[in-house]
């Protein structure tokens, strides 16, 4: 192991120290792991991963927002709802056919949410806690309702979406999927390939930013946020940068949820929504993407386990749909009065710990 | 100006229930400095074991008084068992922590009694009393509604006021640890606090379901609405919160009479965001060197 480590380490040691190089070799690396999972998955667990990259990426935005800038939203469903109605109008402008338009659809909802972070997160830069906690849930209610409101948002029913077809993508795209996985790229495996793409590009940026300037501004900022002013940090535009990058995050997981769910409607972005993303960052642990990626994961894939549960144990279809939240709701219970650094907070405590214990040993042989 | 007049009492009818809520969440901070995002879901369980108890035939006004019990009970269980542990820990905590028992409570309600919408009685007519031939836009329900918010506001103000129990709750609200060295057994107020609350809510929730459908989710734009409204009138005070009750009340009253009823969550969201801007300590309260 020793002389393995000796071999790699001079290696791998010049990326390890450039962070940019190091987080995108991980995540070409990463890609390369779950492009091979999904193309040999069946097309229930192609759909159950996209659902998960989505998810994920939204969770990736808020564990940065709530754990290294310190505050924490509630509305992130909300902006969810707003980056899924951009992308659903610019696709049914487009036509949605061509990669090309999935792409500007996202880049729009990305857009549409940085200018609807920017404008939220001004007053919310001077909230702190409950109050916070209140307004974002004010907002996450409060959003969703105006599809209702105004006649081009499509009312209840929502508007459809229109998903791009396989056979309708560059040839190109077509043929490295097959040359690597020996399967055709349908829309569901496309969508998951999207998914992943994005986000792990979203991570690489997520994971760089927080080793930035920035990303220590927000440490400094959370962790006592007088003495950061006096060292110079203007406190309203570090917290105003972080919930907008949050923001931009959640319209992309948005519009990705758009064209994974295929209806844009009100009903899909409840209260309920905001609090499960809650739920997938303080189960994997705030601040950390590893544990938003965990969380990201049960969001995806605890539902089904739940409900089967739920009409296992002798319940209705529409009674064992609500298992699922609940069991979100103990999550967040329980996690907060156990191990409130969540799934990877309380590995590295651990870890930190048994190490620490171990070289005291060495120390006292 | 008959549509004027109904919007106006419907508001104040309305911002009745507000007042009520706002008054729960008041309690509960001014005794533990905690935001109770579960209120609704509480209320809403204590109204749905009103509605079963009423369903097997007991008279309205023992299942509402069975539903004030049972939030007494369920607010002092919940302070004991899940909120004592993070009082005095970091405030996201316990934010975290209410929004999961909202979740829980919710979800436990929907599949003990279903998700489908039943309906409410109500003890005295909900149909509008009208003077000669032209109809005026309350009920006696709603004329109820008022009533019945003022008596627990002025039974509130009883107890706080004029009571040996309620100074001492004040007491262990305003220093517990000074209150403890004087004898008071501060946890006991606490938990006495929380229930409280708890029976205030769900008293709002009996007056909100009454003469309507309920289902799991029907409290939900309150949990917003109740904090919009405390917030408003100042966390910290009661006679600030049913003030900013009854504010939001009308004013939401007029938007959705004047204006669609769906944008009357982003106007209370307008409201807040104005509030925590210009006067965060509310309108009612003592200035403070910072709280929001």
């Amino acid at each position: 192991m020793e002389r393995l480590s000796s071999f790699i380490g001079p290696l791998v040691r010049p990326v390890r120290s450039v962070p940019l190089a190091w987080h995108l070799l991980v995540g070409l690396l990463a890609f390369l792991v779950v492009a091979t999972v999904i193309g040999s998955s069946s097309q229930y667990l192609q759909t159950r991963y996209a659902e998960m990259a989505f998810f994920a990426i939204a969770a990736g935005g808020l564990t940065l927002l709530t754990g290294l800038s310190g505050q924490l939203s509630l509305g992130h469903g909300a902006l969810m709802a707003v980056g899924a109605y951009a992308a659903t109008l610019v696709l049914e402008r487009t036509g949605g056919e061509t990669l090309a338009d999935v792409f500007v659809a996202l880049l729009v909802a990305i857009a549409v949410c940085a200018v609807v972070g920017v404008i939220v997160g001004v007053p919310a830069a001077r909230l702190h806690g409950p109050y916070i906690a209140g307004a974002t849930l004010t907002l996450a209610v409060a959003v969703p309702r105006l599809a209702n409101q105004w006649e081009f948002l499509g009312g209840e029913q929502g508007l459809q979406v229109p998903v791009p077809r396989a056979a309708e993508l560059p040839a190109w795209i077509q043929d490295l999927v097959w040359f690597f996985t020996a399967a055709e790229i349908d829309q569901y495996s496309f969508l998951a390939y999207l998914g992943w793409l994005l986000l792990i590009l979203a991570f690489v940026a997520l994971a760089n930013l927080s080793r930035s300037r920035v990303g220590r501004r927000w440490r400094a900022v959370r962790d006592d946020d007088v003495s950061a002013e006096l060292a110079g940090i203007h406190l309203g535009r570090a917290r105003v940068v972080a919930f907008t990058v949050s923001a931009m995050c959640a319209g992309l997981a948005g519009g990705l949820m758009a064209m994974n769910v295929r209806l844009t409607a009100p009903g899909a972005f409840t209260i309920t929504l905001s609090l499960t993303l809650l739920a997938a960052v303080v189960l994997g642990g705030l601040g950390s993407l590893t544990g938003a990626l965990i969380g990201a994961g049960v969001l995806a894939f605890l539902p089904h386990f739940a409900t089967d549960l739920g009409e296992s144990a002798g319940l209705s279809a529409t009674q064992a749909a609500e298992v699922t939240p609940v069991v979100y709701g103990l999550v967040l219970m329980l996690v907060i009065l156990l191990a409130p650094a969540g799934i990877v907070g309380s590995l590295r405590l651990f870890l930190a710990r048994s190490s620490l214990g171990s070289s005291t040993k060495e120390k006292t042989t | 100006m008959q549509q004027f007049l109904d919007t106006t009492l419907g508001g104040l009818v309305l911002g009745a229930v507000y007042a009520a809520f706002a008054l729960a969440l008041c309690l509960i901070w001014r005794s533990t400095r905690i935001v109770n995002f579960a209120q609704a879901a509480m209320a809403m369980v204590t109204t749905y074991i009103a509605l079963s108890l009423i369903n097997v035939d007991v008279p309205y006004w023992v299942a509402f008084l069975a539903a004030i019990a049972a939030g007494f009970v369920l607010g002092a269980v919940i302070e004991r068992v899940i909120i004592r542990p993070v009082e005095g820990k970091a405030e996201l905590n316990a934010v975290i922590l209410t929004l999961g028992l909202f979740m829980v409570l919710h979800g436990l309600t929907a599949i003990t009694f279903g998700v489908q919408h039943r309906g409410f009685p109500a003890p005295v007519s909900t149909s509008a009393i009208s003077v000669g031939d032209t109809s005026i836009g309350i009920t006696p329900f709603g004329i109820l509604t008022i009533v019945v918010v003022a008596v627990v506001m002025a039974g509130l103000v009883v107890l706080f006021r004029f009571t040996d129990l309620g100074l001492r709750m004040r007491a262990s609200a305003f220093n517990g640890e000074v209150s403890r060295l004087l004898g008071v057994r501060v946890g006991r107020m606490l938990t006495l606090g929380w229930a409280l609350a708890a029976a205030v809510g769900a008293v709002a929730g009996m007056l909100i379901a009454g003469g309507d459908l309920v289902n799991p989710a029907f409290m939900d734009p309150f949990v917003i609405y109740g904090f919009v409204a405390a917030v408003l009138g100042g966390l910290d005070s009661p006679i600030g919160s049913v003030i900013g009750g009854l504010i939001l009340g009308l004013s939401l009253s007029y938007v959705t009479g004047y204006v669609g009823e769906h944008l009357a969550p982003l106007v209370a969201l307008g409201i807040l965001m104005l509030v925590l801007l210009v006067r965060p300590s509310g309108l009612f309260a003592a200035a403070a060197a910072r709280r929001v």
